[in-house]
């Protein structure tokens, strides 16, 4: 609910942009599912500075809240009227937003998913993510790895996103049971699980309060817990505030995703154990490009062989690595973080 | 004649006294009493369904720390529901008075206790603000801060730039800031300054609203503000008072909430606005203003806490948690109404 003033703003500069539709510029719209998330803001930040230096004009927008799809079709509504060339959205509702989707595309824009792929995901022209699901594999593999034989016997909490189960959340989760060998059985879902070995699955949405409220009541339900998946890096801070309460910090991998600073940095200092960092600035960079280049020529991207959409990377943090899985430290990992 | 119209008068109110009139007349009295029968009802359903890992003195005491900072909140809210106002920029000042102690202390460098008072004041501010524009303005509550909400979002991201203050940087530079965090065992249980911190803001409130002239004030002006205007009571001094006291409060739970998560975190307290009406409401708190107690707030957030640990535990699905804590409301409310009849 907070952006409020911010996107009306927004939608004002577009207003303006509108009264003026002699302009040659190439208009490149950005909506984002908030403004109040550092990832959000890196990829704007990317795309700002790419847009600067093509120069085209960024313009903007915000959900209010994760999950605000009204207020993207709003945002796509009026980048369509302001005759944007291209829209780069990662979108709330991956299967709602799609009918608007596709008046854009219907008016001749280039339409380009960031970080999270429409449903289905052929709904864009295109989409720039991080492969969720091989992030989760690469801390699956490395909790499992590093654990040894004991991961027959491990008790594992999942710290998810929120109970409606976006495809990022469900990507994660079901990459990490696979990377650590436990079956999944339906890949759309999780929770339906009956690997014993699983503790239980609490929603923090995505942030430090819910982390650590989700952990305690896990910790509650099996006190020897000893491997937790966390969706992002502020829910694992959370989680390892309630681990140190009950005084069994030690005795717990924590894994993660994103590849924030102060994520990075708590690796560095053991609290993490492993996350695996995806890159928002080279995917707004690389969606701002490809829109000016279809403003130039027409041509629209073309997504990684052997995939449904171009893979911006993503690389796995740990000060403890183990054989037979490729990873950076968190040292390097300091000049690559974002937020 | 005198003894039949004394007769007839006898009969008329015994009539009206059924042991249902009765009931409702008591709990128009004692609003705080079906709070707490929920209360011991969901603890002893939870105890029955999960067992000793539930009811456990340190499960409990989880309980009360993962209230703790909605109970605070709900504190400040219930003090503007009693003057028949809305409170929806409660998390926001709070995390905006977080955000400025962190980074003050933390990034800015600045005394610690200096960052903190200016913290304070951030919250001070906000609800004078939101005082100022109900009380002067007489503009609605629910739109003041309905916009407040907004704007103080704003200045939080604007100011955070989204970034977070990691534990260990807190830690390092401004330890006070996680005092509240500081925990102690209590006959098995785990009790943190939080919460103690909770029950002293708790009782200074009650005492203000129960024994002193200002709080007969913010009943009378919940209750009907034009009598309370015609008794000499100066409503619009009464109201910025209590929509200030309300944002120092939530800048006090400010310091709770960075004691409970370590770090300083711009996306905290999303939905803290709605938790902390909800934990009134379930408290037995009118939303017409003028009835209403703190006990019962304090209580209201202790209910949802033990739904939700509770359900957790049993290994619910956390759909049925928000399903469960729906429903408490509606119930609430419905016998809010109940009971306002009493008066009618």
């Amino acid at each position: 609910m907070r952006p409020v003033l911010l996107s009306t703003a927004a939608a004002l500069a577009v207003l303006a942009a509108t009264a003026l539709p002699a302009s040659a510029e190439t208009i490149v719209g950005l909506v984002t599912k908030t403004n109040n998330n550092p990832f959000f803001a890196k990829m704007k930040e990317g795309a700002e500075a790419k847009a600067k230096e093509l120069g085209v004009t960024l313009s903007s927008f915000a959900g209010k809240y994760d999950g605000d799809n009204d207020g993207q079709v709003a945002a796509v509504e009026s980048l369509i009227a302001a005759g944007a060339k291209g829209i780069l959205i990662t979108p709330s509702d991956t299967k709602a937003i799609v009918p608007t989707i596709q008046k854009a595309r219907d008016a001749g824009i280039l339409v380009i998913a960031l970080d999270t792929p429409l449903d289905p995901i052929d709904a864009a022209d295109a989409t720039f993510a991080t492969d969720n699901f091989k992030a989760g594999v690469l801390i699956g593999e490395w909790a499992a790895k590093t654990l040894g034989d004991e991961a027959a016997n491990a008790k594992i909490a999942f710290l998810d996103a929120l109970e409606t189960q976006p495809t990022v959340d469900v990507l994660r989760d079901q990459g990490f049971m696979q990377g650590f060998g436990i079956d999944i059985k339906e890949p759309h879902r999780y929770g339906e699980e009956d690997d014993p070995r699983i503790v239980g699955h609490q929603w923090g949405e995505g942030a430090e309060e819910g982390g650590r409220t989700g952990m305690e009541n896990l910790l509650q339900k099996d006190p020897d817990t000893n491997v937790v998946y966390t969706i992002n890096e502020p829910t694992a801070a959370g989680a390892y505030e309630a681990l140190k309460a009950f005084g069994v910090e030690g005795q717990v991998l924590m894994t993660s995703v994103d590849g924030g600073c102060p994520g990075v940095r708590n690796v560095q200092a053991g609290v993490i154990g492993a996350t695996s960092m995806q890159f928002p600035l080279k995917m707004a960079a690389l969606g701002v490009e490809a829109v000016a280049k279809f403003a130039e020529d027409g041509s629209k991207p073309e997504p990684t062989p052997g995939l449904d959409f171009y893979d911006t990377g993503v690389e796995l943090v740990t000060d403890k690595p183990v054989d037979g899985l490729e990873s950076i430290t968190s040292e390097e990992a300091l000049k690559l973080c974002w937020g | 004649m005198a003894s039949t119209s004394q007769q007839a008068h006898v009969s008329f109110d015994e009539e009206r006294r059924t042991p249902l009139k009765r009931f409702q007349q008591f709990l128009h009295a004692n609003p705080t009493t079906i709070p707490f029968i929920v209360l011991a009802l969901s603890i002893a359903l939870f105890s029955a369904i999960v067992g000793g890992r539930f009811f456990h003195p340190f499960n409990l005491s989880l309980v009360l720390q993962q209230v703790t900072i909605i109970a605070i909140l709900g504190t400040a809210q219930t003090l503007i529901i009693l003057t028949a106002g809305i409170d929806l920029s409660v998390g926001a000042i709070m995390v905006l008075s977080s955000v400025v102690m962190g980074r003050l202390a933390v990034l800015a460098g600045l005394p610690v206790p200096l960052a903190f008072m200016l913290g304070l004041l951030v919250g001070v501010a906000c609800g004078l603000l939101n005082g100022f524009l109900v009380a002067r303005l007489k503009l609605p509550p629910f739109i003041v801060t309905l916009g407040t909400w907004s704007i103080f979002g704003a200045l939080n991201l604007w100011y955070s730039a989204s970034q977070t203050i990691r534990q260990q940087e807190v830690a390092e530079a401004a330890p006070f800031l996680q005092f509240t965090g500081t925990a102690f065992n209590f006959l098995g249980a785990r009790i943190t300054l939080g919460s103690i911190l909770m029950l002293i803001i708790a009782a200074f409130i009650w005492y203000l609203l129960n024994r002193t002239a200002f709080g007969r004030h913010v009943h009378a002006t919940g209750d009907d503000p034009e009598a309370a205007k015609l008794a000499g009571i100066n409503v619009t001094g009464t109201l910025i008072a209590v929509y200030t006291l309300a944002g120092f409060i939530c800048s006090v739970a400010a310091w709770a909430l960075i004691g409970r998560i370590g770090a300083i975190s711009s996306i905290s307290g999303a939905t803290a606005n709605l938790d902390s009406i909800t934990a009134v409401v379930i408290g037995g708190t009118s939303l017409f203003g003028g009835r209403g107690s703190i006990i019962g707030t304090l209580v209201g957030a202790l209910i949802v806490g033990v739904f939700r640990n509770g359900l957790a535990l049993a290994g619910a699905d956390s759909l049925w948690q928000e399903f469960a804590i729906g429903l408490l409301i509606i119930v609430a409310v419905a016998i809010d109404q109940w009971i306002r009849k009493v008066s009618a």
